[in-house]
């Protein structure tokens, strides 16, 4: 029974691990190792074919650009989530004031609409703003996601207020309140919701498809699109850029596998 | 900072993007949908409700391309959905007990989560080749046809797409169902097990109940994703054969912004919208239905 178990876990993972491991062993083969039919699963020999084409200086998808494009976007995106969420599930979640109930609504209702369908709208307004093309474009309005207000607010709600109270007592004002108190109690919900952030954004697709154009401002994966145009059955140059896009991602999940695991499964338990 | 403008000063910054990039938006698209607007024209006139009545008029210019892609976000969701609601529930079934190793496997169904859909739609393309692919290959080593067209030809490309999307996707429905798993509290199980039922009536009569609202969710949720399904037809099957497997979504973006018709384009984002609201509430009766 035990080891029944075993058998079926290990073919599963063989299942999600082999395409990646496949992935991997193709960067690495010569062109022609790769067009080979049946393929070899080793590349014999070793080739860096791929990855010297995929940086080639002077090529017209400069893939080092967009990953550091992509990097500065995640990054500037986690932290920009990070503080406006962060401010406001704290006074939704302990102020009172006016307008408090209807604000969280309209921010709780939003997490029901499907974002494709505000990309039209989206577009126009970053095209108002003069956005389009530009680094803001891809890290500013996904910003305005409404999964950190709501998931930092709940979390605030389970800290104990007396340790607040105390701190207010001793004269420091709400600000103080929230940056010495709250925020250091709240770590785990805020790596949590940081890990998430930035992979959305480096893995966000459709959006900087659309709203970049020049070649030097694209994200990583904008760029991808590209190459599977310019580089047609070409597999190693293919499979080295999507092992490149893959390895920030895959990286960041496994030191951070538990506040990935945390945050998906509690927005499944708030559901 | 005592004052009463504390809370909306602390609001101010996520007001301000959610504002911008939130609330504004759904207000120009109703606006756009009721005009005609093209980005290259000087005139967008309003148009009232002709850019929806279009959508439902067998003469008008958009009519045979809209449903086209209705049908192909139809067949991708419901060939998808059972799957990514049964074969995650199996996954978390299976991890939820206590063994060696637990954990790391978890970790491995989860992980082509954590990639992004430009990666999976590459690294697919490539498996799926007819010729190069790895899954050609393997279905040929154990006897099967080794040339299936994979991503030109359909029914195939709807496999692909399904398979692809329920690879990618599954490990994360499956931590959703563990977390909910493990909230089914253990008493409920021993209390079966003293009462003399089988495996399968503990799982009918406890699990099931118990996972109710992750299940609620995870249909739902599940039903939005796929509705919405872009990157992988985008990089997978382009579209093709002809436009039989381009989604709604790729048709509204090519639409709005490669054809500069962004009031057609916002009225089939808004109906697309309708319909799946539709669907959610549905959704909701049918198991607010079981549970009376």
């Amino acid at each position: 029974m035990r080891k029944a178990r075993y058998i079926v876990l290990v073919a599963l993972a063989a299942v999600f691990v082999v395409p990646l491991l496949w992935m991997v062993l193709t960067s690495l083969k010569s062109y022609s190792t790769a067009q080979q039919s049946p393929p070899t699963w080793l590349p014999d020999p070793v080739s860096t074919y791929g990855y010297d084409r995929l940086f080639q200086p002077g090529s017209q998808n400069p893939v080092l650009l967009w990953f550091l494009n992509s990097m500065l976007a995640a990054t500037l995106h986690a932290a920009l989530v990070l503080v406006t969420a962060s401010t406001a599930a704290y006074a939704l979640a302990r102020m009172r004031f006016a307008g408090r109930r209807p604000i969280f609504a309209l921010v709780v209702a939003t997490l029901f609409v499907p974002p494709a369908t505000l990309i039209i709208p989206n577009f126009l307004v970053a095209d108002t703003l003069d956005w389009l093309d530009t680094l803001a474009v891809v890290v500013v309005p996904s910003a305005a996601s409404a999964f950190g207000v709501f998931f930092l607010r709940q979390f605030f709600l389970t800290l104990p207020r007396e340790l607040e109270e105390a701190a207010i007592l001793d004269g420091a004002n709400q600000w103080q309140v929230f940056v010495r108190v709250v925020l250091p109690l709240s770590k785990p919900a805020l790596a949590t919701l940081t890990v998430l952030s930035f992979l959305s954004n480096w893995n966000d697709f459709l959006w900087p498809v659309y709203v970049l154009f020049s070649a030097d401002r694209l994200t990583l994966p904008a760029g991808l699109g590209l190459l599977q145009g310019a580089y047609i059955a070409d597999y190693p140059v293919i499979m080295a850029g999507a092992a490149l896009a893959s390895v920030p991602a895959l990286l960041l999940f496994v030191l951070a596998q538990r506040y990935v695991i945390e945050g998906v499964s509690r927005s499944g338990l708030k559901g | 900072m005592h004052g009463r403008a504390t809370p909306y000063l602390f609001l101010l910054p996520y007001l301000a993007i959610f504002g911008v990039f939130g609330l504004l938006p759904i207000v120009l698209g109703l606006w756009l949908s009721l005009h005609q607007w093209d980005f290259q024209l000087p005139d967008k006139p309003f148009v009232g409700l002709d850019n929806y009545r279009e959508l439902f008029s067998a003469d008008s210019l958009v009519f045979g391309d809209w449903w086209e892609s209705v049908r192909a976000t139809a067949i991708f969701t419901v060939a998808s959905v059972p799957l990514l609601v049964v074969l995650p529930l199996g996954m978390a079934l299976l991890l939820n007990r206590s063994f060696p190793g637990r954990t790391f496997f978890r970790a491995l169904y989860f992980a082509p989560y954590v990639l992004g859909v430009a990666v999976v739609g590459l690294l697919w393309r490539f498996l799926l080749d007819a010729n190069l692919g790895l899954v050609n290959h393997l279905l040929g080593a154990v006897g099967l046809p080794s040339d299936t067209p994979w991503v030109t030809a359909t029914p195939w490309a709807w496999v692909s797409l399904v398979g692809v999307t329920v690879w990618w996707t599954c490990g994360f429905n499956a931590v959703i169902y563990l977390a909910g798993l493990q909230d089914i509290p253990a008493e409920l199980y021993e209390a079966a097990t003293v009462d003399g039922a089988s495996t399968w009536d503990k799982f009918r009569h406890v699990t099931l109940p118990g996972l109710r609202p992750v299940l609620l969710f995870v249909v739902t949720t599940t039903i939005l994703a796929s509705a919405n399904m872009f990157g992988q037809s985008y990089l997978i099957t382009q579209g093709a054969p002809g436009n039989e497997t381009r989604t709604v979504v790729s048709y509204i973006v090519e639409r709005g912004l490669a054809q500069n018709d962004a009031g057609r384009a916002a009225a089939m984002s808004i109906t697309l919208t309708l319909m799946l609201v539709l669907v959610s509430v549905a959704n909701f009766r049918i198991f607010r239905y079981q549970e009376d």
